[in-house]
Parts: structure tokens; C-alpha cells; sequence
């Protein structure tokens, strides 16, 4: 039994991870095939000199920088808000957001733009992306923070107001730096999956505000090219580092 | 203090009306319009984009998309029950084990689906391999079918089904376990008749939260079944963009919305733990 139940979960890390590895180990091939010719750094390089990942890479980062930063502000302060009183509608409306299908998500925010815009005039960029990302992320950013709210002691932010604090220098001189592990793992979750998004974010760009996950799609669309390979590797360690270090801030 | 509360929300109120709020309910506008001639929408109203639903040839587009929901969702339970269960009695490695499950979840989902294609196209590592072997003379056709498609939401969405599981088993009282086994039954029938009924509530978190994400794919079902896979997803997006249909589409998101509220008010109603 023990043992039964030790040989299946070995196999579904395996089933979890090889195809990751492999696609790491495959993208120092020196060939194209997917057959093993010797190491090289030569789609890395490939990946380097191609203008159009660069700029869909500047475009990726710019977006999940804004975005990060906007929705780890307001997720902080709804997190906070709702741990003082719980908000009924803000609560259901933070819950639908997370399990709406990202394609309804996606295509009702084009409707909104090309309706907004409609009067405006403006066009679609990577204003729009922008504003995108900032919705999907924000409930998650209320979540992760809230948690941790929710392990903290509310009396201390009383003994402060007690001693002469008034509320807003409560929350800002007591309750924000301890809990500020916990708003910079929300930070770093929002920024992987701001920056990993393809399906809401190709509805809502426009033409100069290609992300790095649209130009990877098109090109694994067109067939095998290991460049790929070399940028999903680089992809999956960087965004996997930022998640051990949120999942230890989260713990700490 | 309630003006302090006031400064706290209103960013994220204001957030959610305007950019999750605003978008359904414009949505819902135009499925009561007529499609533009290109794109959009305009003048008169009608509600044939609800009665086109109806149409056999989208209902066997929602059914198809509800055979491929349950039975990844299917696989996710039988997988994931034995690591769940494994990763429940590894003690002080359990945090570590949970992070593996998690990691690749959080990583990439399109370099995931992409890791997949890798190994499954015709040119792929699988087919080169084999072929090398002498096992086979011509590639597999392993990508472009509704298999991948399985695989590819099974490899996805996984960890949905593990976490709540885990957390399930995790609260079980080990008591009942060693009642069971003094009580003459074998290991195997312990995890039959006492923990898998115990886990019903983990089980079923689970099953919805891989369910959902699922029924509303669209990134595997276009890259793994390379478009000839028509579900519920590649219907929405499609209108939007080569039909050119988007009060037609409009209906079709709202439809899936509404079955996805359906989902979460049945478990709430059977007295499941909140989602999220």
C-alpha cells in the first residue's frame, strides 16, 4: 500500500516535470530535430538577435510592472478594508473575477474598449493590456494579502489607538510593515501571471503592443522552432524563481 | 473610521465595476443587438442570438465541450487522489512535495502547453524517439486530436484538484484511520470505505475547480487540438474575430457564464466549502 501509493506519486512528479526538463535540455541542442547532437547556446542566441522578442519581451515587462504595481496598491487597501468589515458585493464580485473563463474575460474587455473608445477616439495599446492585467490580478492580490491579515493580531492596531494613533497612522506605522511579506509574495504571483497571460491579452492589444507570450504563441502555432525552447526555458526559471521566493514570504 | 473604510475600497470598487462589471453588462447589451457589418454591433434589437443557441450544431458544441470537461476532470480525480493522499502522510516533506505539485502550476501555462507540443507533433521528442527505436516506421498522429487536448488540461490543471484535496485529508482525523484498521480492515479497504467517503468534500472543491477552467478552455483546445477542436472557448473567440459576430458571441459567453454560476451555486447549495 505504501509503497503503491509512494511508486504513483513519483510518477506524477515525473508526469508534472519531465516535459518541462525536457524542453530545457532540448533547447541546448545544437540541432533543430528533436534529436540529441551536442550542446550549444545557439537558439539562445538566435533568441538575443530576433528585434521582434526583444520588443515583445520590453512590452511583456513594462505591462506586468504597471499592472503589479497598480493591483498590489488597490488589492492592498480592499484586502484591508475588507478584513476591518466584510463587504458582501466586493467580495462576490472579487470571487466571479477569479473563476470567469479568461476568453469571457478577454472578449468583454474588447467590448468595453471599442465602446469607451467609440467616444474617445483613442486606440487600442498597451493602455488597454494594462488595464486588462490590473482586473485579473487584483483579486488574487486581495487574496494572498487578506490571508495573511487574517494571522495577524487586530488588537495591536487598538493598543496603537489607544497610545494615541489615529487610524490612518494605525494601519500605515502598525499593520503595513508586518504585513508587508505578504504584499510583496501577492506582488510577485500578480507579476507572473500579468506576464505570462495570452488568451485576455491578445483580444485587448493592439498593433505596436505585442507581449512576449503572443509572439511564443504565434511562433509554436507555425511548428517546431527551438528558439521556443530557448525562451520558455528562460521563462519557466525566471518566473519559477520569483514564486519560491513568494511562496517564502508567504510561509514567513 | 467609516471614512477611512470609504478610502480603503473605493480603488478597488471602482476597479471591479468599471473593468469586470461594466464589460459583462455591455456584453449582455449586445446579445439583444444585431452583428455590424464589420465587427461591432448596431440597431434593431432581437433575441435571435439566444434562440441560435438552440442550434443543434452549437448545443453539440456545449455537449462536446462538457465530455472533454469530465473526463480531464475525471482523470485529475483519479490521479490526484494518490498523490493528495501520498503528499497528506509524507510529514515533514509535505510542504516540500506541495511546492513541487505547485511550481510547474504557477511557472507558464502557455510554455507548459507548448513543453507538450514539443514532445507530440510528428517531428516531436515521442515520434523521433520511437522511430529511432524501430517501434514504429511512420510518426504517431499524437497532437491535433481530442487526446491532446486531455492531456493538456489534465497536465494544467492538476494541482486544482491536489491542494483542496490535500487540505481535506490533512483535517481527517488519523483516529478513524487506526478504528478502521483495529477494526480488521486492510489498508486497501480503509482508503475505500473510510477516507475516500471522508474526502467527498475535498473531492468535490476540486473536481469544480478543475470543471470550470475546463468547460471555458481556449488556449489547449487551439494549440494542442490545433483548431480542428471546436469547444465553447474557440466558439466565443471565433465570433469575435474572423465570424465577426459579436452579439452571437456575446450570448455564447453569458451562456457559459451562467453554467459556470450554475456550478458554484449547486456547490454552495450541497454545503461545500466557499472556492475561494
Amino acid at each position: 500500500m505504501k509503497r503503491v501509493l509512494a511508486v504513483s506519486a513519483a510518477m506524477l512528479f515525473a508526469f508534472l516535470h519531465l516535459p518541462l526538463v525536457v524542453l530545457a535540455v532540448f533547447s541546448f541542442n545544437s540541432s533543430r530535430l528533436a534529436v540529441w547532437e551536442g550542446f550549444s547556446l545557439r537558439w539562445y542566441a538566435a533568441a538575443l538577435r530576433d528585434g521582434q522578442l526583444g520588443e515583445a519581451s520590453a512590452n511583456s515587462l513594462v505591462i506586468a510592472l504597471v499592472a503589479t504595481a497598480a493591483a498590489t496598491a488597490v488589492g492592498t487597501l480592499c484586502a484591508y478594508g475588507l478584513w476591518k468589515r466584510d463587504s458582501r458585493a466586493i467580495g462576490v464580485s472579487l470571487s466571479l473575477s477569479l473563476v470567469t473563463p479568461e476568453i469571457v474575460m478577454g472578449i468583454s474587455l474588447l467590448a468595453l474598449f471599442q465602446w469607451v473608445f467609440r467616444f474617445l477616439g483613442v486606440q487600442l495599446g498597451l493602455h488597454t493590456v494594462i488595464l486588462a492585467h490590473v482586473s485579473f490580478c487584483l483579486a488574487l492580490v486581495v487574496i494572498v494579502v487578506l490571508a495573511r491579515l487574517r494571522t495577524m493580531d487586530a488588537t495591536l492596531e487598538e493598543a496603537a489607538m489607544d497610545l494615541g494613533a489615529s487610524p490612518w497612522q494605525a494601519f500605515r506605522r502598525v499593520t503595513l510593515p508586518s504585513l508587508m511579506p505578504g504584499i510583496v509574495s501577492a506582488a510577485l504571483l500578480a507579476f507572473t501571471i500579468s506576464f505570462d497571460d495570452y488568451v485576455i491579452t491578445s483580444m485587448v492589444a493592439g498593433v505596436d503592443s505585442e507581449t512576449l507570450p503572443m509572439v511564443l504563441y504565434a511562433i509554436a502555432r507555425r511548428g517546431a522552432n527551438p528558439v521556443v525552447n530557448a525562451i520558455s526555458t528562460v521563462i519557466v526559471f525566471g518566473l519559477g524563481l520569483l514564486i519560491i521566493v513568494s511562496e517564502r514570504l508567504r510561509k514567513a | 473610521m467609516k471614512r477611512l473604510r470609504l478610502i480603503f475600497l473605493t480603488p478597488a470598487a471602482a476597479l471591479l465595476a468599471g473593468l469586470f462589471v461594466a464589460p459583462l453588462a455591455i456584453l449582455a447589451v449586445y446579445t439583444v443587438l444585431t452583428r455590424g457589418a464589420y465587427g461591432g454591433v448596431s440597431a434593431p434589437f432581437t433575441v435571435e442570438n439566444w434562440m441560435r443557441l438552440a442550434d443543434p450544431l452549437y448545443l453539440a458544441i456545449v455537449w462536446r465541450s462538457f465530455v472533454v470537461a469530465g473526463v480531464s476532470t475525471a482523470i485529475c480525480v483519479v490521479l490526484g487522489f494518490p498523490l493528495a493522499l501520498f503528499i497528506a502522510r509524507s510529514g515533514a516533506r509535505k510542504n516540500l512535495y506541495l511546492a513541487l505539485v505547485m511550481l510547474p502550476f504557477w511557472t507558464s501555462f502557455l510554455v507548459r502547453t507548448y513543453a507538450w507540443m514539443f514532445l507530440l507533433r510528428d517531428t516531436g521528442l515521442i515520434n523521433t524517439m520511437l522511430l529511432a527505436m524501430g517501434v514504429i516506421s511512420e510518426p504517431l498522429p499524437l497532437l491535433y486530436n481530442w487526446g491532446a487536448v486531455i492531456v493538456g488540461l489534465v497536465y494544467g490543471y492538476l494541482p486544482f484538484l491536489v491542494l483542496p484535496l490535500f487540505a481535506t485529508l490533512e483535517r481527517m482525523d488519523p483516529a478513524l484511520v487506526e478504528a478502521s484498521a483495529d477494526l480488521g480492515a486492510g489498508p486497501w479497504q480503509t482508503v475505500w470505505r473510510v477516507i475516500l467517503p471522508l474526502s467527498a468534500p475535498g473531492l468535490r472543491a476540486g473536481a469544480i475547480l478543475v470543471f470550470i477552467p475546463c468547460l471555458g478552455a481556449y488556449l489547449t483546445p487551439d494549440l494542442l487540438g490545433g483548431g480542428k477542436t471546436i469547444l465553447i472557448g474557440t466558439l466565443i473567440q471565433n465570433q469575435f474575430t474572423s465570424a465577426r459576430d459579436w452579439p452571437f458571441g456575446s450570448a455564447v459567453a453569458l451562456g457559459l457564464m451562467g453554467l459556470v454560476m450554475v456550478l458554484l451555486w449547486l456547490h454552495a447549495r450541497r454545503g461545500g466549502e466557499p472556492l475561494v
